[in-house]
């Protein structure tokens, strides 16, 4: 069995996001697919998975063209794919989401749900995936709720699995556990296609690497033959340098103080739950944690979008617990949101509208209740060109930008002022390498200016190649503090509370 | 546990397409879109209204067995009459000319209203409300002091646009302490503010001595909008609704208040990280929404015969105004624009009955289906097979499948 696509292109309007692809796998092969976001991987996929029909190409299943209109078509010819946001019914058991879409029945059109609970134990075991097809899906943790879509795709017989970044959401354990998965459906004779941008990963699991720059594949290497700064500089097309280059930080007064702080989340849970930690001048604090641990509700505290329950959180010495947004911003404090696009920035509006977005009430930009836009736009052309934002104009919609460019426009606003704490939530997620470096870069440049700097991201590389510190949130507290030359194993146990009993393998 | 996860990664651009309330909205998009899909939603209704205008021509029908030629030649003079009549009602003469612009009055006040809730993403269904409460302040103030007009018109409007800010105000404070969706409590309020004015209407603060039924006194010629050329009845109030056309520009694109606004608007979550008071724009946005509706009530008790209040002194101006605000693509030229179409149906539609004889329902039927053309761009884009970029990216799909 071999699955091809040969010579795929695809034309949007203003856009040719495939142009001539070729990618195939085989049989109990591993390839990955490397490239950053923008490269054209989503539409590549979506044109395999029957959403997309080709401008020209086709697709081969043992070199018979396959004709797909719908999803349905490809599932029907084998293919399964393992989306990276989970197509899963929360409040359904494993058994019932698997079936979804496919139920099978008995007389009179009876769920036959026996046969569901049996089919999802079979797959289980054959593949020790270890998952109980009665469990609801909220009450699992993210690492099982994604083997419950392998399993799906398993139980529609499919013979090749796309996986589209699949390690995005777990822990260093989970991935782990996901290696031994993906290498047991292998041995079973499976093909599998990885989608990724994490070079580590590519390298560790493919028999295989495919590279996809602008839209072409333009290079394929076996993983002996290269390392990943050699893999990075295929993706990015110019060599680049993977490490942070900072010096010793040198901590000086403490500027963000934080005591026994308290806050609930949406459920009224103590999503943080008596922490206390200590930023200090000159240095990066990393919060490191699998996602919903407090982070969201720590750092909606501390920049005063969500009030706390109990404890004191001091800038400099005074108390701001109870300060608004607007009051914490006015003492220096940048916030780089977790989510740009929900948070950062208003997308509709244009550039320079998101530049002003937080200082419109202010000399220059207004006077009185006038807006200034002549000097607003002043200050965004200045900072489209210090910040390397590349737009076409500083009045086009920011929605046109890409994701990293979008990120930089949020990271421009927010340090071009005297900063004295910044706090930056996954300050680079789902962003094109080159615009993580510049953005990390400028990070450790506000540190070196002085500025205390709390980054908070899920990924662990991140906070291990940007921190001067490591705090390891779990279930709102710290479960310990680590050197950045710590191991990852030491600060992945960590992440999952010491026990290692949450989604471990 | 799933919604921690990220917000799906669009390959580039990112967040490109729009939703269904932008796109009918129309707030955030460009001048060529906010242009295109009216003019062809006006244009495609006023074909169909062509084709009922035909089908419903009872005496055409009958002879269209005997003398194919000779229906098909009736029809077609027929639907010639009706919209050379709709037009030389509306623009034909000076007369029409003020017709249009005085029927277009009240409505661009209230479109106004409307839109600029939507720009700040808020639904104002309470135009009706607050032009009662509005137009009852003004014509308290219009007969129960005498002063001379230069006084006395200028308080009775601020009398109306206080009121009417007041009456939105609620709904927007509504909002923001309680959460109470606007769309509900605006609705409500319409009762309110309409019962209220009937009662009103009895009691002898505002009833006319010696009536019985709901009728007001009359305000005094001192608090009467002037009008503007002889005897027609254009007034002044179509040229408060240029000025307020342009303070409505001024404030949503030249201040910061406006700023806010429309930052609420299109992403109020964005607008809190920016340091906004989102519940205080809320009562903002309402009081200012409410005042512009006092002022297209003010113009339907001081502005027109028999310049008293009477039983639902605002008709369907209130609600004619969504359609308004959503065909003038929530922008002030838009709304004047609209305004000033919808005028020209209105005093064309009476020419249309006149001299074609065509029912003045069917001017009404016309202006339905322009407002359901505009309530479904895809299908206006469907039927022209026009592309938006922001459509065709694929995007659509991909957004899709995280959420």
């Amino acid at each position: 069995m071999k699955l091809e696509l040969k010579g795929i292109s695809k034309q949007f309007p203003g856009v040719l996001a495939n142009d001539d692809v070729h990618l195939s796998v085989a049989e109990g092969e591993i390839v990955a697919l490397l490239g950053e976001n923008g490269a054209g991987k989503t539409t590549l996929m979506n044109i395999l998975y029957g959403l997309y029909r080709p401008t020209s190409g086709e697709v081969l299943i043992n070199d018979e063209p396959l004709i797909m209109s719908s999803p349905g078509d490809a599932i029907a010819a084998g293919i399964g794919m393992v989306h990276q946001h989970f197509m899963l019914v929360p409040v359904f058991t494993v058994a019932e989401n698997v079936i979804l879409g496919d139920e099978p029945t008995k007389q009179a059109g009876w769920l036959d749900i026996a046969s569901a609970r049996k089919t999802v134990r079979e797959i289980s075991g054959r593949y020790s995936l270890d998952v109980d097809p009665d469990a609801l899906i909220e009450d699992l943790p993210v690492g099982i709720q994604q083997r419950v879509e392998i399993i799906k795709v398993l139980a529609r017989e499919a013979k090749f699995l796309v996986f589209d970044e699949p390690t995005s959401v777990l822990t260093p354990t989970e991935v782990d556990g996901f290696v031994e998965i993906v290498n047991g459906l292998k041995a079973d004779g499976k093909g599998i296609i990885f989608i990724s941008h994490k070079l580590g990963e590519a390298l560790e699991i493919a028999d295989r690497i495919v590279i996809m720059r602008r839209g072409r594949t333009v290079a394929e290497v076996l993983p002996s033959d290269v390392d990943e700064e050699k893999l990075a500089e295929l993706m990015v097309g110019r060599p680049v340098d993977l490490r942070v280059h900072k010096e010793e930080a040198q901590p000086a007064d403490v500027v963000l103080s934080v005591e026994q702080l308290v806050v609930l989340n949406d459920r009224n849970h103590r999503a943080v739950d008596g922490l206390s930690f200590e930023v200090r001048a000159g240095e990066i604090v990393g919060i490191a944690g699998v996602q919903g641990n407090g982070q969201t509700e720590l750092v909606e505290s501390l920049t005063g979008m969500r009030p706390s329950l109990g404890g004191i959180v001091r800038l400099s010495g005074e108390d701001v617990t109870t300060d608004s947004p607007r009051s914490i911003h006015k003492r220096n404090v940048a916030h780089v949101p977790e989510d740009r696009q929900k948070s950062g920035l208003v997308l509709s509006f244009t550039v320079t509208e998101n530049i002003v977005l937080d200082s419109y009430y202010e000399a220059p930009v207004s006077q009185g209740i006038r807006m200034n836009w002549s000097a607003a736009e002043e200050r965004a052309l200045r900072l489209v060109e210090e910040y390397d934002v590349r737009t076409p104009g500083v009045d086009v919609a920011v929605s046109t930008l890409s994701g990293g460019n979008q990120q930089k426009v949020i990271v421009a606003r927010e340090f071009d002022r005297d900063v004295a704490l910044v706090i930056a939530s996954q300050p680079t997620r789902g962003i094109d390498v080159g615009s993580i470096e510049y953005i990390h870069s400028r990070i450790v440049e506000e540190r070196d200016n002085n500025a205390a700097v709390l980054i908070v991201s899920s990924e662990l590389d991140e906070i291990t190649a940007l921190a001067d510190r490591i705090l390891v949130l779990y279930e709102g507290k710290i479960a310990g503090e680590f050197d950045p030359s710590a191991s990852t194993t030491e600060i992945g146990l960590a992440m999952l509370g010491s026990q290692g009993e949450v989604g471990a393998t | 546990m799933t919604e921690d996860v990220a917000p799906p990664e669009n390959e580039k651009p990112e967040g490109g397409s729009s939703g269904w309330y932008e796109q009918v909205t129309g707030v955030g998009s460009s001048i060529r879109q906010a242009l295109l899909v009216p003019a062809l939603a006006l244009l495609t209704a006023l074909i169909i209204g062509a084709f009922i205008i035909a089908v419903t021509d009872v005496d055409t029908l009958r002879i269209l067995g005997d003398d194919p030629g000779e229906a098909l030649r009736l029809t077609f003079t027929g639907i010639g009459d009706s919209y050379k009549a709709l037009f030389v009602g509306s623009f034909g003469s000076v007369r029409a000319i003020t017709e249009t612009l005085f029927a277009a009055t009240p409505l661009i006040f209230a479109g106004l209203a409307v839109a600029v809730g939507f720009q700040a993403g808020l639904f104002n269904i309470g135009a009706n409300g607050q032009m009662h409460m509005g137009g009852m302040a003004a014509l308290w103030v219009g007969f129960s002091i005498s002063v001379p007009a230069f006084v006395h018109l200028p308080l009775a409007i601020i009398a109306a646009i206080a009121a009417g800010a007041i009456w939105g105000g609620i709904a927007g404070l509504l909002r923001a302490r309680t959460g109470a969706h606007e769309v509900i409590t605006t609705i409500m309020l319409n009762f309110i503010a309409l019962f209220l004015v009937d009662y009103w209407l009895k009691t002898s603060i505002f009833q006319q001595p010696g009536r019985n039924d709901p009728i007001s006194q009359k305000a005094a010629e001192s608090a009467q909008f002037p009008t503007l050329l002889g005897d027609y009845r254009l007034n002044i109030g179509f040229l408060l609704a240029l000025a307020a056309v342009w303070s409505v520009w001024w404030l949503m694109y030249r201040s910061t208040i406006g700023f806010e606004f429309r930052a609420v608007g299109a992403n109020p979550s964005g607008g809190r990280y920016a340091g906004m008071s989102v519940a205080w724009i809320y009562v903002a946005v309402m009081a200012v929404s409410g005042g512009l509706s006092g002022l297209a009530g003010a113009n339907q008790t001081l502005g027109l015969e028999p310049y008293r209040g009477i039983s639902n002194f605002a008709g369907t101006i209130g609600f004619d105004a969504i359609a308004l605000a959503l065909l003038g693509r929530s922008h002030p030229v838009g709304v004047l624009s609209a305004g000033l179409l919808f005028g020209a149906l209105r005093a064309g539609g009476r020419e249309m009955q006149g001299a074609a004889g065509v029912p003045i329902d069917l001017v009404l039927v016309i202006q339905a289906l322009i407002i359901v053309f505009i309530a479904a761009p895809a299908l206006v884009r469907a039927i022209y097979r026009i592309k938006t970029p922001d459509q065709d990216g694929g995007t659509t799909v991909t957004t899709g499948w995280g959420t």
